[in-house]
């Protein structure tokens, strides 16, 4: 790629995978798993999560030789803090009901532990342009295995996506319904989504088993 | 009075800040591999939780609700300044984790020492702003109940990393599948702990007792006659097999 040099690249796909913010950086679980039981609610917020992610690292990095270390805590929370009032006013104007479901949950993004520590490791050090890029590719793992537990809990609890009935009808006995199958209540429930993660961080680490931890 | 006990229980059981609404798992993952660590965070979170939950309800009722200005005048009433919550929410708890920083170095240097690395990391503890945000939410009443709102949810996050911390003790004496160690097996258990947990949603609902003579009732009747089928069905399937055996022996013969 012309634009994006093979270092950029890695910081862009390395939080993909192998380096991921949620399995292997144990950041950022606290907003993540609450909202996951509707797909679409986990794909806001992992937009929400991208934008903050990527102009906070911008911000951050811009004015990382102004901020004295000893209050740079306060200064980075007032930066999150100020881009995530301005997220959580746009979901009010234009998905009013949605904002409703990620009550509070949209707030404690600025407690995101992903936006703090990427701050802290990343942006402090760097130039803008690649702290935006780092903020990216955090933000899109984050948001990855989101939507991939999201996926999972709405298919297997609803039986829809995105709130379209995707296997038939449960009332009318239609589609899969016919032949007898029920919609699990058990992926409704919060601790799903716990054991869903857990069994995401299983796989990934069979597939890599440089990932295993020793205990 | 009756109110305090039911808001009390509430908080630590049915909406536990760990298993019913996630929050400050980053540290209640990364500090509970010991017993003796996890008191001193889970300590500390109660601590900060009972000052900042009741200053942040003093900040929503006289500057940020619908209204809250009009203390200030008439001309005040049509302010609605909650859009500010997040950033007032988020310095008040900076603030006061620092200046309960201070403080307590100053006076405890004792309970400094045991909690003192700890209250850093609360600031970004998503638990604390978490408390304050549902404080909000749930349109607390009194000060007096966002006090024991704030110590109660402590509590109930101080209990959860306790027991997750002696799990994890102990589970390092177990043959745990390599790919599952460490963190893949917390989140599980987790899981697990968090269903158990949703056992207390029943606690506060009342008439428990009617309900559960009548199921006891229902039981009494209903087992006589789901026990003799299977014993019917146990002795026909001894029967049949008998006979197998019986025919098995003929050809052997």
């Amino acid at each position: 790629m012309a634009l994006l040099s093979k270092k950029d690249t890695n910081l862009i796909l390395d939080p993909l995978t192998d380096n991921n913010p949620i399995t292997i950086q144990v950041l950022g679980i606290c907003s993540a798993l609450a909202i996951t039981a509707e797909l679409e609610a986990s794909i806001v917020m992992a937009i929400s999560v991208i934008f903050v992610m990527a102009t906070g690292n911008v911000v951050i990095s811009l004015m990382r030789d102004i901020i004295p270390s000893k209050i740079r805590i306060i200064a980075q929370l007032i930066v999150v803090a100020t881009l995530v009032i301005i997220v959580d006013q746009v979901l009010k104007a234009y998905a009013y009901e949605l904002s409703k479901t990620l009550g509070a949950f949209i707030g404690l993004i600025i407690t995101n532990c992903i936006i703090m520590g990427r701050f802290e490791a990343f942006a402090l050090a760097n130039g803008p342009w690649r702290s935006f890029l780092d903020g990216i590719g955090n933000a899109l793992g984050y948001g990855i295995i989101l939507i991939i537990v999201g996926f999972f809990r709405e298919l297997l609890g609803s039986g829809t996506l995105l709130g379209f009935p995707v296997l038939g009808d449960p009332i009318t006995k239609t589609g899969l319904y016919a032949t007898g199958y029920e919609n699990n209540g058990f992926m409704i429930i919060p601790p799903a989504a716990l054991i869903v993660v857990g069994i995401i961080i299983w796989v990934q680490r069979s597939r890599n088993p440089a990932l295993v931890e020793e205990n | 009075m009756l109110e305090h006990v039911e808001l009390f229980f509430k908080s630590i059981f049915i909406d536990n800040m760990v298993f019913a609404v996630f929050l400050g798992m980053c540290s209640y993952l990364a500090v509970s591999k010991k017993v003796a660590t996890a008191v001193g965070l889970g300590a500390a979170v109660i601590f900060v939780l009972a000052v900042t939950v009741p200053m942040n309800w003093l900040l929503d009722k006289y500057l940020l609700q619908d209204g809250a200005l009009v203390w200030l005048g008439p001309e005040y009433a049509d302010y609605n300044l909650s859009f500010l919550s997040f950033i007032l929410f988020i310095a008040t708890i900076a603030t006061m984790v620092q200046l309960v920083e201070i403080v307590v170095e100053k006076f405890s240097p004792s309970l400094y020492n045991s909690l003192g690395i700890f209250l850093p990391l609360i600031a970004v503890n998503c638990a604390i702003l978490g408390g304050s945000l549902f404080m909000q939410a749930r349109e607390i009443e009194t000060l007096g109940l966002a006090f024991n709102y704030g110590v109660s949810s402590g509590i109930g996050w101080f209990l959860a990393i306790l027991a997750i911390a002696a799990i994890r003790e102990k589970i390092r004496y177990s043959n745990v599948p390599a790919p599952l160690r460490g963190l893949g097996i917390t989140f599980i258990i987790t899981g697990l702990m968090g269903i158990g947990f949703q056992s207390f949603g029943g606690m506060l609902t009342g008439g428990g007792e009617e309900a559960e003579e009548a199921n006891e009732q229902v039981n009494q009747v209903s087992q006589p006659e789901k026990v003799t089928p299977v014993k019917e069905v146990i002795v026909e399937k001894n029967e049949e097999i008998d006979e197998k055996v019986i025919s098995y022996n003929d050809v052997n013969k």
